[in-house]
């Protein structure tokens, strides 16, 4: 059911861990939907130093944390901002379709700790592109 | 962990067909192929092959061969059981009864004359997965056509009460079906003794083949066909017979309730060391369905703070073969129903864990999947920002 590339990450997942004092976090998911994860960020010169994501949930989820995580790492937050789930997804090369919503979540952690990181910065949030094509994660399970 | 082991433990989803009974059901592929229909010699003998199997069913659950009429499995048989019912008997009441934790072909069906007009009502169970039978007897109207309730369920190996069941059927005069796939082969099963009306069981979940079962169908309980066409199974069920199949459930059949004690007393002392060991070896774990009255080879236990698909692909790396009631192995995001049925917290359900004996699991399985276990549910928590959450919380305690 899974390619190679995500039971690869799932096996030996990246970055998997937590930042002490990170510069930013994110967390999205709920338990009833069986997904959750966290991102933390450490932040240098607008550029992401260091990236470490907690999940809770199937292959699919932790092979998309891990994969997003290796995809944004070194990358400027604008960079970072700009990484789309297709993108995730395609990176790990497919996932069944039950399961897209694994790779919006990775999007949406990103956002929430890039977010979170500005609003400590004291910088405006910055919003969704419109028309973003990602269906929100939440929509996936209904709650 | 060296070499490549297969620990199979997932006999609830299904068992591998013993190698006797593909013995017996070869023969019926090739040479002894004619249909049963026919006048002819080796028709007549595809006739005497199934009328033996028939048999073979109707002794082991003590049942006369004119009460069994074979199908293409559960899911037939259920389908049969509750929409023959119901159009048969929709002018005298629309109301069917059933419980919360049924198998899909039990609750799909059920939903699916709901759409046609019936009124279904899902008897709720409690922490044990067991139904009330003060709930049962409150339930029936004198609209009520039928009743369906699991003998054992599949997920968390639960035995309902269908002696008692069926006696409040009895006594109210409404039919009383229990599907017990998971029951044959486990556990007594007398359709006399529990006075069923109608029962549904399937070969492959006790060593026969797949794609073929039977529908006990007590005399004189009428219900409308599902499948028309030929007049095979005395007018009630057309279609060509399986023939190879339904010799194949015969066999398997007698085997199965031959070594049931045994079989049943084996699977018991291995499940019990496989729970101890679990929780012996691993903290925040909850056994779900009954501590005793449950299947023999059933064990099904919640690990908190993690999700039940990455414990069975990393399982599956280590060479178990196992089940969860996660959301990922179902198609959808929701966790299974019946362990939100006992009361799970959605987190609880997701990490979920299925581990089903049978005939090829041995003390040495058991100790291997204690062994490999541990430190799976050690990385999965180490990963998990729940148990961070829970560590921190603590912490600061
Ligand atoms: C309790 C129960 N009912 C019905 C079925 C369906 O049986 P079959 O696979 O033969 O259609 C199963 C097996 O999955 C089961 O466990």
């Amino acid at each position: 059911m899974y390619s190679e590339k995500v039971m690869e990450h799932f096996m030996n997942p990246r970055n998997q861990g937590e930042i002490e004092n990170p510069d930013g976090v994110g967390e999205v998911g709920n338990p009833k939907c069986g997904d959750i994860m966290k991102i933390f960020l450490k932040v240098k010169d607008d550029r992401i130093e260091d990236v470490q994501f907690q999940t809770f949930g199937c292959g699919a989820a932790v092979a998309s944390s891990s994969m997003a995580t290796e995809l944004i790492k070194g990358k400027t937050l604008e960079e970072a901002w700009d990484l789309s789930n297709k993108a995730v997804a395609e990176a790990l090369g497919g996932l069944p379709p039950v399961k897209m919503h694994c790779s919006v979540l990775a999007e949406e952690g990103i956002h929430k700790a890039i977010n979170d990181y500005r609003v400590k910065q004291g910088l405006e949030l910055w919003k969704e592109k419109p028309g973003a094509s990602h269906a929100h994660a939440d929509d996936a399970c209904e709650i | 962990m060296t070499g490549r082991r297969l620990v199979y433990m997932d006999h609830a989803a299904t068992t591998p067909a013993a190698p006797e009974i593909v013995e017996a059901m070869l023969p019926y592929f090739t040479e002894r192929f004619g249909n049963p229909s026919s006048i002819y010699g080796i028709a007549r003998e595809s006739k005497a092959a199934i009328d033996t199997a028939r048999e073979q069913v109707a002794h082991a659950i003590n049942a006369s061969p004119e009460e069994i009429y074979i199908t293409s499995g559960g899911t037939e048989s259920d389908n049969w059981a509750i929409k023959g019912v119901a159009y048969a008997h929709r002018k005298r009441g629309k109301r069917i009864i059933t419980s919360a934790i049924e198998h899909h072909a039990v609750l799909h069906t059920c939903q699916y004359l709901e759409r046609q007009g019936f009124e279904v009502t899902y008897l709720p169970v409690d922490e044990f997965g067991r139904v009330s039978l003060s709930a049962l007897a409150d339930a029936i109207t004198d609209e009520t056509i039928l009743v369906s309730i699991m003998a054992a369920n599949n997920e968390i190996g639960t035995l309902e009460p269908i002696a008692d069941c069926a006696r409040i059927c009895r006594e109210r005069g409404v039919y009383f079906h229990t599907d017990a796939v998971q029951a044959i082969g486990s556990v007594p099963v007398d359709v006399r003794a529990q006075d069923v009306d109608l029962l549904s069981l399937s070969a492959h979940k006790f060593y026969g083949p797949k794609g073929i079962g039977a529908l006990y169908i007590r005399k004189g309980v009428r219900l409308d066909n599902l499948l028309h066409g030929g007049s095979q199974e005395q007018r009630h069920r057309a279609g060509t017979e399986n023939l190879a199949g339904i010799v194949g459930m015969g066999a398997a059949i007698e085997r199965a309730v031959g070594r049931q004690e045994e079989y049943a007393r084996r699977l018991t002392s291995l499940r019990k060391r496989l729970l101890s060991g679990i929780m012996e070896r691993i903290e925040h774990v909850r056994l779900n369905g009954h501590p005793t009255e449950r299947l023999p080879g059933n064990l099904n236990c919640s690990f908190e703070f993690i999700e039940g698909e990455g414990m069975l692909l990393l399982l599956d790396h280590a060479g178990v073969a196992a089940s969860t009631g996660s959301a990922c192995t179902s198609g959808s995001l929701e966790p299974s129903h019946v362990l939100l049925a006992i009361g799970l917290e959605h987190a609880t359900a997701h990490g979920s864990l299925r581990l089903t004996l049978g005939e090829s699991n041995t003390e040495a399985d058991v100790d291997y999947v204690l062994e490999a276990l541990p430190p799976i549910v050690e990385r999965l928590r180490t990963m998990s920002p729940l148990y961070a959450d829970y560590r921190r919380s603590c912490n600061v305690q």
